[in-house]
């Protein structure tokens, strides 16, 4: 006898009339976006794809090298030769362009809103459900304002990434700042510093480990969308993927899958080292010219004080 | 002459909406009816001092008696609710943010129980760590970081790292850090209550040497009783946010203002805080477990002992020798002691007071004070806990042990 029913909210149509409003009235700065961002893509895409896949491969290793560690460089030297064997290698230039770019979006925007979140507890706690939506929400779903307001492409996939990727790094650079022992911070302010500076040479130097790891997940969280942004015409290794599961070929399908576990270890590895503590070649670098310019320092030292010594007879 | 530092009724209540707080403790209240009334924490409780300059002024009190909360308000890292404080005359609760930061960028350093060291900077960065927050040319501040280490006795490790120092140099780095600024008032936050005994000891004692030179206003918060009896040229002691007594040491001890202070002079009270470590004293020699047989005669017979602690490197404890068993060894002209260390009472050093007696009583010797890792910090004898017991006026004090 419960023939009274309450009605249907109508959340998804409210939600629609939303993106429909926005395409309606804001579509110049979408184009405006695309458009910038079309330029930028397809600029490197261009430039990559101009050098000849031996040397960039091995200008890769070289950089890989510096960051990490010989064996490290040495396994994706031959990994990325591998992709090029393949024949995959133009698909992986476009998807780690695809990554790259919406990586240093979402850094962007995750790194400065994450520390914004410490200085104010309202927007943390405002924030907080906006992040577990935007992680868990199916990344699909986010394909179709996507493609509403900025067409098919690439620049839809690297807006859907972003959406995707960007909660990490939000949340690792506010725990990161938040873990910050008090005393340190007390210490700054009754030496006189202002916020910005006890932002800048305390907080963001001692969270430095954490925010690396928020930028560590945030290229996995952008690699794990190419497949997903290639649904949408985003190109790349994921449209290989796509291409074989529409036509049940396991050969292309585990080449190119591959290839995504091979572009995404080498980004891993190289993002993980970068901020840390380990010794790298680049490490030792920057070790030689500190160590170079400390004797330096102390010669001078030395000179001035032997100077300062000769003005006091002076001036007895 | 005008305070260097002075307090009028300060009163600090930590949490905000205050103002009923403050009313009630107005009308008198209590602190304890004031935080069932209102969840909020009375820290300060109305408190009047005047520090000259070049004073070394000592606040001491057990840990929640509102000490550490009185010493951020001279800088303003804490704002007091109502009352007055005033440096030179100037009242800091008045200060807009850049007076303040000015006020401690120039006139007041601070150092920190917990060293409070940066992690990620060179010994001489950390240093000139304030001159650089003031805007002052990488040169010009490290040059002056540099003489600041060699006042604290640390020239030679300007450019190691925070991880490479022990406990007593990193506070010594927290020291020159403060003088760098060439401040003229100094607020110390139990800067030697991390430290083990011996090390302890060592930097009062340069501190008071230092004083002497620098001659700085000095606020020195500490629950160490021996400490503000060695360092204050006048002692505050508080108690639930109030002070009950200001005065010299000698004219605290001999005229405590109320019972308080009374017990908290004789050791009832202090019992809780003091531990092993504490009272412990330096034995007179110790030998090293690979010197010789005659070292070690020669050693106790310039101490006045019978025996000696044995050490192994980084001061771990390895036992003690007794003249005894090393007489016999002599005549058979060994000169290893190795095999006849023998095992030594020991205790830990945050072992509390209570517990030291009946262990001491079960001693053979002496008791050997040592770190969880197995480190000498000290020797406690029969003879140093009536000392300490003594030092704080009431032999009767054991019979509360």
């Amino acid at each position: 006898m419960l023939n009274f029913s309450l009605p249907k909210l109508e959340i998804g149509t409210a939600i629609e009339w939303l993106v429909r409003w926005i395409i309606e009235n804001l579509s110049i700065i979408f184009d405006v976006i695309k458009n910038v961002l079309d330029t930028i893509t397809g600029g490197f895409n261009d430039g990559l794809s101009a050098v000849p896949p031996v040397i960039l491969i091995v200008i890769f290793a070289l950089l890989i090298w510096l960051v990490t560690s010989k064996t490290t460089a040495l396994l994706s030297l031959i990994g990325l030769a591998l992709t090029w064997n393949i024949g995959l290698w133009p698909q992986m230039l476009s998807s780690l362009v695809l990554v790259v770019i919406s990586v240093i979006i979402a850094l962007l925007i995750g790194i400065p809103l994450g520390i914004l979140m410490t200085r104010s507890a309202r927007l943390e706690a405002a924030m907080r459900p906006i992040l577990d939506f935007m992680q868990t929400m199916p990344a699909f779903v986010y394909l179709i304002p996507a493609v509403m307001l900025f067409g098919t492409g690439v620049v839809p996939g690297i807006f859907a990434t972003i959406i995707f990727a960007v909660p990490p790094p939000v949340r690792l650079t506010y725990l990161g700042i938040t873990q910050v022992p008090d005393d340190m911070k007390e210490m700054a302010v009754a030496f006189g510093a202002n916020d910005r500076q006890v932002l800048r040479k305390v907080e963001l130097p001692l969270s430095l480990p954490s925010i690396m790891a928020g930028v560590n997940q945030c290229i996995m969280l952008g690699i794990s969308m190419v497949v997903i942004a290639s649904m949408i015409g985003a190109g790349g290794l994921g449209a290989e993927v796509m291409r074989s599961v529409n036509r049940l070929d396991l050969a292309l399908g585990f080449e190119s899958g591959l290839a995504i576990v091979i572009l995404a270890m080498v980004l891993d590895r190289v993002s993980r080292n970068i901020g840390s503590d380990k010794v790298t070649p680049a490490s030792r670098i920057i070790g030689y010219i500190k160590r170079w310019r400390k004797t330096r320092q102390e010669a001078k030292e030395a000179e001035r004080g032997s100077s300062s010594a000769e003005e006091k007879e002076t001036e007895i | 002459m005008t305070a260097k530092i002075e307090a009028k009724n300060l009163v600090k209540i930590y949490g905000e909406d205050t103002e009923k707080a403050l009313e009630l403790f107005n009308r008198g209240m209590p602190r304890s009816e004031i935080l069932k009334e209102t969840g909020l924490t009375l820290g300060v409780a109305g408190v009047n001092f005047e520090v000259a300059e070049g004073e070394i002024f000592v606040i001491i009190g057990l840990s929640g008696s509102g000490k550490s909360t009185l010493l951020r308000c001279i800088n303003g890292l804490l704002m007091p609710t109502s009352g007055s404080l005033l440096i030179d005359g100037n009242a800091v609760e008045k200060m807009g943010d850049k007076d303040l930061r000015s006020l401690r960028g120039e006139k007041i350093s601070m150092v920190f129980q917990h060293f409070a060291i940066l992690p990620n900077r060179s010994i001489i960065d950390n240093v000139a760590f304030g001159l650089e927050l003031r805007g002052v040319e990488r040169e010009k501040r490290r040059a002056k970081a540099a003489k600041a280490l060699e006042t604290v006795g640390l020239g030679d490790w300007k450019y190691k790292m925070p991880q490479e120092l022990s406990g007593g140099m990193k506070q010594r780095v927290g020291l020159a850090r403060a003088l760098v600024m060439e401040s003229d008032i100094l607020l110390m936050d139990e800067p030697f209550g991390a430290l083990d005994a011996l090390i302890r000891a060592e930097m009062q004692e340069e501190l008071v040497t230092l004083q002497r030179e620098i001659k700085k206003t000095v606020i020195f918060v500490t629950h160490d009783l021996d400490e503000a009896l060695r360092l204050g040229d006048r002692i505050a002691i508080m108690r639930d946010g109030v002070i009950e007594q200001i005065g010299t040491a000698d004219e605290i001890l001999a005229e405590p203002a109320n019972d308080y202070v009374e017990k908290f002079l004789t050791g009832i009270d202090v019992s809780k805080i003091l531990d092993a470590n504490s009272i412990a004293k330096w034995p007179r020699g110790t030998v090293r477990d690979t010197e010789s047989v005659s070292v070690a005669l020669h050693r106790m017979k310039k101490a006045d002992t019978d025996y000696l602690f044995v050490t192994e490197p980084r001061r771990k404890l390895a036992g003690l020798v007794t003249r005894d068993d090393l007489l016999p060894l002599s005549k058979k002209r060994q000169t290893s002691f190795k095999d006849i260390i023998r095992e030594a009472d020991t205790i830990l050093g945050d072992t509390i007071m209570r517990d030291v007696y009946p262990a001491l009583r079960q001693a053979e010797r002496a008791l050997a004070v040592v770190d969880e890792n197995g480190r000498l910090l000290g020797v406690i004898t029969h003879n140093t806990l009536v000392e300490s017991l003594d030092d704080r006026k009431g032999g009767d004090g054991i019979a509360e042990l």
